[in-house]
């Protein structure tokens, strides 16, 4: 098995601490949580930082709560818990939908949402879920908090607005009435990264769609927010000709590549499929 | 605990003897092996897939302080030692010297004090490479300018291996020429590997003073691997010791020896210490032996009635860089000429070009069964192409053309002698079992609603069990297998076997084939294997051998035990031997059955003072190298239900049934087993394994990221039954199974999955049949996929 | 760097580099070669520990993260001569062949049962599905699991 390089070890015990360590170490210093996304680009020296914080001890950050007309979710939360968390999958459905098709559940017991985000991986999953459901993303540095959209957020492959000298520390989701929301995956292989996928979420006034949001994964990095699918959404009355035009628009959206996991015309075909599939259901779970 | 009379003497399920130091973490594979003074080794390798090697600096890399050599194949070169023989009769690089040919490809060998080091002392290496075009689609390696890969051949102008064929042209010609119906179909049988759960490896420990070679090795061919090294490295042969310890899976992966096992032992003997080397798994998907890359295009001819008169295959093998394949040596495309399959035909023939390309070496190996995995897809494929263009239920076409019963023994066109077979029943019964009837009305329901739903069909006829040593030989070692067993005063059992499991229980079957002959119950005997100190000689386990060979000679060796025991017992007894009968455990005379001698008792009097017969010697053993007859011919027939969504590829296995006749069962438990993960196997190649490559001969399978074995969720439970036809020559009748599985069933997944994509006017798919191919076929998409 | 854990019950103190991984650690450290090894990337699962209870891939977790937690391997699975029914069940239903994957799989089955002791084939093979078997097809797993969660209290009497 491959090994990494070696580094200097420090675990932070506060948020405050890895911060300033952070501050201290300068940017050949990684944050490291789940390390499932980070150890193994180490192993096979695709990433060698000098130096490691391990947040693994700030369970001030391992939280799924309500707070206000907000469901606020913790960076060092698991994806095991949020796959358990009654509380997220009542609320945001999308999140165990996605949780589930989420490497394995061995996996599932280390890596964090906050890691999965901040690894930016253009086929990760929870980015696409985070943009659909229009969560915010609260980053702290040594001069304060400030809260991100998500769509401000990722700037592009393994590039997020998290500096050197920071820490992604809650997501912030909006608790409005009738919302449903769903995530549709297509992979090769259990735990496999998406070939494609879609996560929506609508919110319903009226029997119209007052709000959507759509994120896929895997096809793009403009597309992890689908902007023009969205727009289609909105104001909408829900049917078949609506998912298909939201669908032909996140297709629109999407910039897929060939690669191992399947063509671009392929992919482009399942941003629409699985868009309008997501659709269907978060609209039905939205009225349920 | 069970009394004698509920568990089994001989044949029966009992739970295996070498499960509690599993289930206990305690067992014994080469990286648990620790050596007082141990170092380890890391093997740097080639980035290209063909380049000159301008230089070597390895200066960097000496200095670090935990390094204590650094081995370049100019080194070896010296040495005489950095080429070596493959099974093939071709010759490998241990370490390049002026080329590499594969990405992957051993340059250099660092020694250090443990892995870490040997891991950062790779990166202090530096190569300079003048990178020259590679040669990586096989179609293209024989073009007139292709860039020659072999140049180290004196006079090599080309990119050929060797051709091959088998059966007779001009008949297969004629019979196709006149029939009604001639369908042909390209087919791809995909490069893939087998990725055992262990990766290669081994620790080699030359003591200076004895000058003894002791390598622990990942090998399922201790004695075969001796003897090798012996006449590569000029080592003396009984100074060698091949130890295989618990192997963590083998699938054919471990049967070549690879460079880093002969870096070690150069190693060892450089350093004066032990030198272990494991792969990493980049490193075993990458360079080990690879299996299949055979490009086939089959035909079938028929009359319109449905009666199949002949096959015809032209295949282009890719080799990789190396002729590496391990098969018998007079076999360059293995067993590849069963492509007769199960069927009476009137002629066949085929034809085999091997070919060099720029990838690793390879070919045989993923339970092949030395190329029978190719034949058999070649010839279920084109069954299920030949009744998708006469219209006719693929159940039925098969049924009305395999050979019946009273055809055995029976001469294939290609020269093979199938043992024995029923061959229409267990079709029947595997279609009874699938409720093949309900299946079909289910499909022509959900085709109605636009629901994509599959139902595919294999039936197979394997070889196995090489084979006959005036027929069957590798690397010139006869394949045939020794065994010794000993019966011990107290009369408990010693077995000693030549072949070497990696999983297949042998510590309980071959003491249940002693028990079974000699009434000794399984929990008496000792089986010994993998240690060519300890065991006789014989050419390991791979293509399913162990039973028909080894489990053979065991069964002869008590046999043999058994009819002195028979000599002691009269003597005992004062009886003739004439007059004597056998039942499960004891002699007694005949008519007499209150007389008797058990097995215990003989052994105890065979050692003591008992006047014996002239001429006959105490202690009751035998021993026995046996050359098989023939080959023997397990059978089966596979059904599988699959759901496939047309709006994204995906494909679900929903249920799979195997009917597997391999003779009579030495453990069903066992059997099963194997048969479950052959299936699996199956599967996997089936929707998700290929070892690929881009332009550049860059390998883009080398991790589990990529390259995709099933999980727990891609497959259903297995729906198993069985038929019993002995093998009229084996001494037990059992025939082996090792392979079967694997076999049968990529041939059968793929059928449903074509079968399901029919109203697509689907013919072919080639393997595998990701989800991005399968849509692409359901928009007319090539049937190939790139 | 020094570290200090429990394994198997026992507090355990040693200098290692920071870069060790828990699957070395263990195997190399501290002789503990029951726990595997199998790939480069996480996918394998032949060397899953329990860490506090939870099924994790010792080669993707530092020595170090580990520290100051509690940690199991295959060899404590055994306890003053009695096997863990797991274990039993293994045997009993033939869910092991070559071994490689059997430690972490016993394991990940052992950590499931705690946490649902009646679980579905389904719940099993989801519980299993980050952990590749080349030999056994998966199905003889899912039963031996079965007969664990079957004779749960016999052992614990027995015990």
């Amino acid at each position: 098995m491959q090994v990494p390089a070696p580094f200097e070890y420090d675990r932070a015990t506060s948020v405050e601490e890895a911060l300033s360590l952070l501050e201290r170490l300068g940017p050949e210093a990684r944050v490291i949580a789940g390390g499932h996304s980070l150890l193994p680009m180490m192993k096979l020296r695709l990433a060698a930082p000098e130096h490691l914080i391990d947040v693994n001890d700030l369970t001030e950050l391992d939280y799924v709560r309500e707070e206000g007309d907000e469901l606020r979710i913790g960076a060092l939360s698991r994806h095991r818990e949020l796959l358990e968390s009654e509380l997220l999958g009542a609320r945001f459905p999308i999140f165990h939908d996605a949780e589930r098709v989420i490497a394995d559940p061995v996996v599932r017991n280390r890596g964090t949402i906050g890691g999965a985000l901040c690894q930016a991986d253009p086929a990760e999953d929870l980015s696409a879920v985070c943009a659909a459901v229009h969560a915010k993303a609260v980053i702290r540095g040594s001069g304060g908090e400030r809260v991100v959209e998500m769509r401000d957020f990722h700037l592009g492959p393994y590039e997020t607005a998290v500096g050197d000298a920071e820490l992604l520390v809650e997501l912030r989701l909006p608790l409005r009435e009738r919302a449903g929301s769903a995530y549709e995956k297509v992979e090769r292989r259990a735990g496999d990264w998406a070939v494609a996928a879609a996560g929506t979420a609508v919110w319903l006034e009226d029997g119209t769609i007052a709000d959507a949001g759509v994120g896929l994964a895997a096809v793009g990095s403009r597309a992890v927010h689908a902007e023009g699918a969205e727009a289609a959404l909105r104001g909408e009355e829900p049917s078949e000709e609506l998912f298909e035009e939201a669908a032909r628009r996140a297709a629109e959206d999407s910039s897929p590549t060939d690669d191992q996991r399947g063509p671009a015309d392929y992919k482009r075909h399942l941003a629409a499929e699985l868009t309008k599939r997501a659709l269907r259901r978060a609209v039905e779970r939205a009225r349920g | 605990m069970a009394t004698v009379e509920e568990r089994p003497v001989g044949f029966g399920r009992m739970h295996r003897k070498e499960d509690p130091r599993f289930i206990r973490g305690q067992g014994n594979y080469v990286d648990d092996v620790r050596l007082p003074g141990m170092l380890h080794g890391a093997v740097l390798r080639s980035p290209l897939a063909h380049a000159r090697i301008v230089s070597i600096d390895t200066a960097a890399a000496l200095q670090h302080p935990k390094v204590h050599a650094v081995i370049t194949g100019k080194d070896l070169e010296e040495q005489g030692l950095a080429w070596m023989p493959t099974l093939s009769a071709d010759t490998q690089a241990v370490l390049a010297t002026e080329k590499v040919r594969f990405q992957g490809q051993e340059v250099a060998f660092v020694v250090a004090d443990d892995r870490y080091a040997a891991r950062d002392a790779l990166e202090l290496i530096e190569v300079e490479y003048d990178p020259l075009p590679p040669v990586v689609d096989p179609t293209e390696a024989l073009d007139p300018d292709a860039p020659v890969i072999r140049d180290d051949k004196e006079g090599k102008a080309d990119n050929h291996i060797f051709d091959w064929e088998s059966g007779d042209r001009g008949a297969t010609d004629a019979v196709f020429a006149r029939a009604d119906v001639v369908v042909e179909q390209d087919m791809l049988y995909p490069r893939s590997h087998p990725a055992p759960m262990e990766t290669c490896g081994a620790v080699a420990d030359f003591d200076k003073v004895n000058g003894k070679l002791t390598l622990w090795c990942t090998t399922q061919a201790p004695h075969a691997h001796r003897t090798l090294y012996a006449l590569v490295a000029g080592l003396p042969e009984q100074k060698i010791r091949v130890v295989s310890p618990d192997i963590g899976g083998g699938f054919g992966n471990k049967v070549p020896i690879y460079p880093g096992y002969v870096c070690a032992v150069v190693a060892s003997i450089v350093t004066g210490k032990p030198i272990k080397w494991m792969e990493d798994r980049s490193e075993n998907l990458t360079s080990t032996g690879f299996a299949r890359d055979y490009h086939m295009h089959g035909e079938i001819a028929a009359t319109r009635e449905g009666k199949i008169l002949g096959v015809r295959v032209r295949v282009l093998a890719d080799h990789g860089a190396f002729n590496a394949t391990a098969q018998p040596s007079k076999y360059p495309a293995g067993f590849f000429h069963v492509f007769t399959g199960s069927y009476d035909l009137e002629a066949a023939h085929c034809e085999v070009k091997g070919v060099y390309t720029n990838k690793a070496p390879g070919g045989v190996a993923y339970a092949c069964s030395f190329r029978v995995t190719e034949a058999v897809y070649l010839v279920e494929r084109m069954v299920d192409v030949l009744a998708d263009e006469l219209g006719a239920d693929p159940a039925e076409l098969r049924l009305n053309n395999l050979i019946k019963s009273d055809q055995f023994p029976y001469e294939a066109k290609t020269g093979w002698v199938y043992d024995s077979g029923e061959y229409e029943r267990a079709l029947r019964i595997a279609l009874d079992m699938a409720g093949y009837e309900e299946l079909r009305r289910e499909q022509a329901e959900k085709r109605e609603r636009g629901e994509l739903m599959g139902v595919g069909i294999a039936f197979f006829t394997e070889a196995v069990g090489a084979g006959p040593r005036r027929q069957m030989d590798i690397a010139g070692l006869g394949m045939a297998d020794g065994s010794e067993l000993q019966v011990h005063p107290t009369g408990k059992a010693v077995l000693r076997v030549s072949c070497q499991n990696q999983g297949q229980g042998h510590e309980t079957t071959f003491a249940q084939i002693v028990a079974h002959e000699l009434g000794i119950p399984p929990e008496d005997v000792e089986v010994v294997h993998g240690d060519t100190d300890r065991t006789p000689f014989g050419l390991g386990t791979y293509g399913s051998r162990s039973t028909p060979v080894s489990g053979a000679s065991a069964a002869v060796s008590a046999g043999k035990v058994r009819e002195k025991a028979r000599q002691v017992a009269a003597a005992m007894l004062e009886s003739s031997p004439e007059d004597l009968e056998w039942e499960t455990g004891r002699w007694f005379v005949k008519g007499d059955p209150q007389s008797g001698k058990t097995i215990q008792e003989i052994a105890l009097a065979a050692h003591g003072p008992l006047e014996l017969p002239d001429g006959m010697e105490g202690g009751l053993e035998a021993e026995t190298f046996y050359n098989p007859p023939n080959l023997t011919f397990p059978f089966g027939a596979y059904v599988c239900v699959v759901d496939v969504d047309p709006g994204t590829g995906k494909v679900a296995v929903r249920r799979f049934v195997a009917v597997d006749d391999c003779g009579p069962r030495i453990n069903p438990t066992i059997v099963e087993g194997q048969i479950h993960g052959g299936l699996a196997e199956g599967v996997g190649m089936a929707l998700m394994q290929q070892i690929a490559f881009d332009e550049e001969g860059n390998c883009l399978s080398g991790s589990f990221m990529d390259y995709l074995i099933p999980t727990s969720l891609e497959v259903p439970d297995w729906e198993l039954g069985e038929t019993v036809t002995p093998s009229p020559h084996h001494p037990l009748g059992a025939k082996g199974v090792g392979e079967s599985a694997t076999v049968g069933s990529p041939p059968t997944v793929m059928n449903a999955i074509v079968d399901a994509l029919e109203p697509y006017g689907v013919r072919h798919l080639d393997m595998p049949a990701t989800p991005a191919r399968v849509w692409a076929a359901t928009q007319g998409g090539p049937e190939r996929g790139t | 760097m020094q570290v200090s854990m429990t394994v198997n019950g026992e507090e355990v103190v040693r200098e290692v580099e920071p870069r060790l991984l828990l699957v070395h650690f263990l195997r190399d450290e501290l002789g503990l070669t029951g726990t595997h090894w199998g790939c480069d990337t996480s996918n394998c699962g032949t060397c899953v520990v329990l860490m506090d209870g939870e099924p994790v891939k010792s080669c993707t977790v530092l020595a170090a993260m580990a520290g100051g937690h509690v940690v199991r391997t295959i060899e404590d699975m055994e306890r003053h001569g009695e096997l863990d029914p797991v274990q039993q069940g293994f045997m009993e239903e033939h869910g092991l062949q070559c071994g490689f994957c059997t430690s972490g799989m016993i394991l990940t089955a052992r950590a499931l049962l705690d946490r649902n002791p009646d679980p579905s084939d389904e719940e099993i093979r989801e519980a299993i599905s980050g952990q590749i078997c080349r030999c056994t097809g998966y199905m003889n797993i899912v039963k031996a699991v079965r007969w664990a969660a079957e004779h749960q209290p016999a052992a614990v009497e027995e015990g």
